[in-house]
């Protein structure tokens, strides 16, 4: 199946571990205010592509990624595109390529069978998930992203079940997801998960604001600054306070 | 040449010149990391503290600090100088005294005389009246021998930076040589050289002879001039600060005598490394004595300079010297040739801060050792300051002992030298074949005159053989002219300290060089994958383009175009191949400008991939600036794509990334091994 995409980036060193060849999906449901990637938000939009024009694109520079790297979708959402990704991911694993999704998990849903099928079979492609989690509280969830994070945190449990590597990604924005209760609580969530394998806590950044403007839209963190870098390395202990001791819990409850 | 008394393993080399037979047989592969490298010494801080304040004052005193405007400079035309004696491990200086710039008019007096008046100083009178009198320089050769086409085109940048007024550079002197023979057995073996050679006196044997003997004398001075120092270079080095001063005494000898465009140094570290491992085994010296020697002799090779002019310097984008060393690679035994030494040179970057001389060159290859990679990577991030070339693709030509000179030029060191080209620009060359070899800017007649193209549309077939024709016309006009230019070199400016470290019977290649590569693949996909329709102003001359539609850019990872690029090259060197070069050169290509991209553009006119007038080529094989969208990797692929074997003098690519963009910054993530909960 044909895959909507908005473009493809051949040299990705942030987008999972070692030099990865990168798939931006096009759409998304979630609104995140400080969202860098406006662009791939429109559902309808992007080009139509095949799995196989994808991988052999990939494979031209395989010697590139070849060496701990791979291939990383991203977007967008990617689980907006689950049949695709199945397809996408059957071609990489027959040709060895490690896989990664870089997803918001928005796209789960618990109760529809069917997806759960797909994914479950998508899951058995997955090498590694990167769950970007914006925020642990409902609420504030809401205030920033127009949506619920119910079904992420789900996705989430979902993942440690399948036994799916996962990374979780979170970016620190001055006076909006840097309060320590909630990044105490963040990290007491994912302590649980014996699938978790790295802790991604990303700086936020204004470089996004310039493509608001040129696409004529609002940009609704004008004015909140760059995250410091040193602030954030003791925000990011935060949150490993809160894996670790959750992670103690558990061994004394065992 | 009697065997050498030596306690290193024996082979070859002790018989003969052979210095790649010592380094096989007597060489440690280094397999471990950058842990051993010892930091600065409070000399070599203090040193440096000097030379950081003699740039301060060179730079204050609007680039220039001192020159010399009464003594040509010779081997030994200068006594000593120093920067602090007492605390100098390595010495030599050009001239009697640091950062004073030394008169070479044998390139060309007038060239010489400008780099004075430019800088405020004035050669002295008797000096411009010999070199305009009684010796013809290079550069009053090329032009009584040009002919007036070649003048055309000159001024016209269709061939553009020509070493007609300046020193060609580019030839690499085995430095080590010095270091191992001693300068008495390379007199002796030179001796024997003259001796064997024909005895019917062509034009090329009698050139040999008188070649020969220069060489010797060069020879000679090197002794006189090192003597000069307090130090006797007659016989073989006795350990690893000997030979570092040995190799340097050669290089110097190099630099006192040509003010090339590239002056390079070679592949040092490794031969150098098995005198740092014997010493340190014997206890003659510590790591700590054996970091300073090579922080001393770095610092002595980022104090080079030559009296240059300010178009000079235009064209080059500064003042560089392009002391290039080449280190590390594999052998082809398989044994990568990465040592402590390799390791010792890099850390200048740190003792020493970074910087872009000398130019450090990593002969990459995959099979390079984990603990060197992981070093160069980090150097790389924190310094700026490596260049890297593919030793996996230089090495299936030139073996484990070559060197490069420049950026890209790949030479074996002491058997193989290279008569430096500069470049043809492709781009002007398109817009002649447009316009029938009138010059779009000047509305010259320069080019032969072929019929323009006719209407208002570009039609893909009808542009490129009328460009395949300018092409031959441009490659024989090029090609001719550097027959000339070196002719004269050879004649008036011989590089005699350099070729006294070759062997007899050198190689020779014969550079050429293209720019405007990507304008040009990227024009011609513009005629033939969108409507380029052109525009002509009151004379008939196409001066701009209206393209309509998008067509696949060079850069992209996109045959359609980067075929059009491998095309070009390979059309432009077969139709060099086809002229005769001067001492039967091997003719050969680069497509290197890093720096003379922004002057060749300036002379260039409106383009039909959409560039304007005057605006910046991409340097080297670089696609044209943000055409590229589709990602570093994509990028580099298109480059890669180049055929090597029709651009062996080198391809480059200049590559730039934020260091945030290689990865994380490592305090804020490193993967999983981050995420260490046991703690």
């Amino acid at each position: 199946m044909q895959g909507r995409i908005h473009s493809l980036e051949s040299f990705g060193t942030v987008d999972g571990p070692g030099t990865r060849f990168v798939v931006f999906v096009q759409g998304c449901p979630m609104r995140c205010a400080y969202c860098h990637n406006p662009d791939t938000w429109e559902m309808n939009g992007g080009t139509l592509m095949e799995p196989s024009y994808i991988i052999e694109q990939y494979e031209r520079n395989s010697a590139f990624y070849a060496n701990g790297g791979g291939l990383t979708v991203t977007g967008g959402e990617p689980l907006m595109q689950i049949d695709f990704l199945i397809d996408l991911f059957t071609l990489a694993k027959e040709r060895g390529i490690h896989t990664c999704i870089d997803s918001s998990g928005i796209a789960f849903n618990p109760d529809n069978s069917s997806q759960r099928e797909k994914l479950d079979k998508l899951m058995g492609l997955t090498d590694l998930v990167m769950l970007d989690i914006k925020h642990i509280d409902p609420e504030k969830h809401r205030d920033l992203t127009q949506q619920p994070n119910t079904n992420i945190l789900k996705f989430a449990e979902y993942l440690n079940e399948k036994h799916v590597d996962m990374w979780i990604r979170h970016v620190v924005v001055p006076g909006i997801t840097d309060d320590d209760k909630y990044l105490y609580d963040l990290g007491y969530f994912i302590g649980q998960f014996e699938n978790l394998k790295a802790l991604d806590v990303l700086p936020y950044h204004t470089m996004g604001e310039k493509k608001y403007e040129s696409l004529g839209m609002e940009y609704k963190l004008k004015g909140v600054p760059a995250m410091d870098k040193s602030k954030l390395l003791e925000k990011k202990q935060v949150i490993l306070d809160g894996i670790r001791n959750r992670r103690k819990e558990s061994t004394n409850q065992n | 040449m009697k065997p050498i008394e030596t306690d290193f393993v024996r082979g070859k080399w002790d018989k003969e010149v052979n210095v790649r037979d010592f380094i096989q047989r007597n060489y440690h592969p280094y397999d471990g990391d950058d842990s051993f490298l010892a930091g600065a010494t409070q000399n070599t801080k203090d040193l440096w503290a000097i030379v950081l304040d003699l740039q301060k004052q060179e730079r204050e005193a609007g680039g220039v600090l001192d020159m010399d405007t009464k003594v040509v400079s010779t081997i030994t035309s200068h006594g000593p100088g120093y920067l602090d004696k007492s605390k100098e491990t390595i010495v030599g200086f050009q001239t009697d005294k640091p950062f004073k710039r030394s008169l070479q008019p044998y390139g060309g007096i007038r060239m010489a005389e400008k780099a004075c008046s430019d800088n405020g100083y004035e050669v002295d009178p008797e000096i411009s009246e010999f070199f305009s009198t009684h010796r013809k320089t290079h550069n009053a050769g090329c032009f009584d021998a040009y002919n007036a086409e070649m003048r055309a085109c000159r001024s016209s940048h269709i061939i553009t930076g020509l070493p007609d007024a300046y020193g060609r550079g580019r030839i690499i002197g085995d430095y080590r040589r010095v270091a191992l023979y001693g300068i008495d057995r390379l007199i002796e073996d030179k001796q024997e050289q003259k001796d064997s050679t024909g005895r019917v006196m062509t034009d090329d044997v009698i050139r040999l002879r008188e070649e020969i003997s220069e060489q010797m004398v060069a020879l000679k001075m090197m002794k006189e001039m090192a003597a000069s120092y307090g130090c006797d270079i007659s016989n073989p080095a006795t350990n690893v600060k000997e030979a570092i001063q040995a190799v340097y005494f050669g290089y110097l000898c190099a630099v006192k005598e040509q003010n090339g465009a590239a002056m390079s140094l070679g592949r040092t570290s490794t031969f150098l490394d098995i005198y740092a491992e014997r010493d340190l085994k014997n206890g003659t010296f510590t790591e700590e004595q054996i970091q300073e020697f090579i922080d001393h002799f770095i610092m002595k090779l980022r104090c080079i300079k030559f009296a240059r002019t300010p178009e000079y310097n235009q064209i080059f984008a500064g003042d560089p010297v392009w002391v290039t060393e080449s280190l590390a690679g594999v052998g082809v035994d398989g044994r990568h040739m990465v040592t402590k030494m390799s390791f010792r040179y890099l850390q200048t970057l740190y003792n020493l801060g970074a910087s872009p001389e000398p130019n450090l060159t990593v002969l990459w290859s995959t099979r390079l050792p984990e603990g060197f990679k992981r070093f160069c990577a980090k150097t790389s991030i924190e310094t700026s300051s490596i260049q890297y070339e593919n030793d996996d693709l230089m090495r299936a030509t030139h073996g484990d002992d070559y060197g490069i000179a420049c950026c890209v030029s790949s030479m074996v060191i002491g058997k193989e030298m290279q008569f430096f080209g500069a470049r043809a620009n492709l781009a002007k060359c398109l817009l002649y074949a447009l316009n029938g070899g009138v010059d779009e800017v000047t509305k010259k007649q320069v080019g032969p005159k072929y019929r323009p193209v006719q209407g208002d549309v570009l039609d893909y077939d009808d542009v490129v053989s009328k460009f395949v024709d300018m092409m031959e016309w441009q490659a024989d006009v090029y090609v001719n002219t550097l027959n000339i230019i070196h002719y004269m070199h050879d004649k008036y400016c011989y590089e005699r300290a350099e070729m006294a470290l070759h062997d007899r019977d050198v190689k020779r290649y014969f550079a050429t060089g293209v720019a405007g590569l990507s304008i040009v693949a990227d024009s011609l996909s513009a005629i033939k994958y969108a409507k380029v329709e052109v525009i002509r102003d009151e004379d008939g001359v196409i001066v701009d383009f209206k393209t309509t539609g998008d067509f696949p850019k060079y850069g992209n990872d996109d045959d359609r175009v980067d075929e059009i690029a491998q095309w070009l090259v390979h059309t432009f060197m077969t139709a060099v191949r086809r002229h005769h070069t001067y001492r039967n050169g091997i003719p050969t290509t680069s497509i290197l400008t890093i720096t003379s991209n922004v002057t060749y553009g300036k002379a260039t006119g409106n383009t039909p991939d959409g560039r304007r007038k005057g605006q910046p080529f991409a340097p080297g094989a670089n696609p044209m600036h943000g055409r590229d969208t589709h990602g570093a990797v994509a990028s580099l692929s298109s480059v890669s794509k180049l055929p090597f074997k029709d651009a062996q003098d080198g391809i480059s690519n200049t590559f730039t990334i934020i260091p945030g963009a290689l990865g994380k910054e490592d305090q804020v993530f490193a993967g999983d091994i981050e995420l260490d909960l046991n703690k």
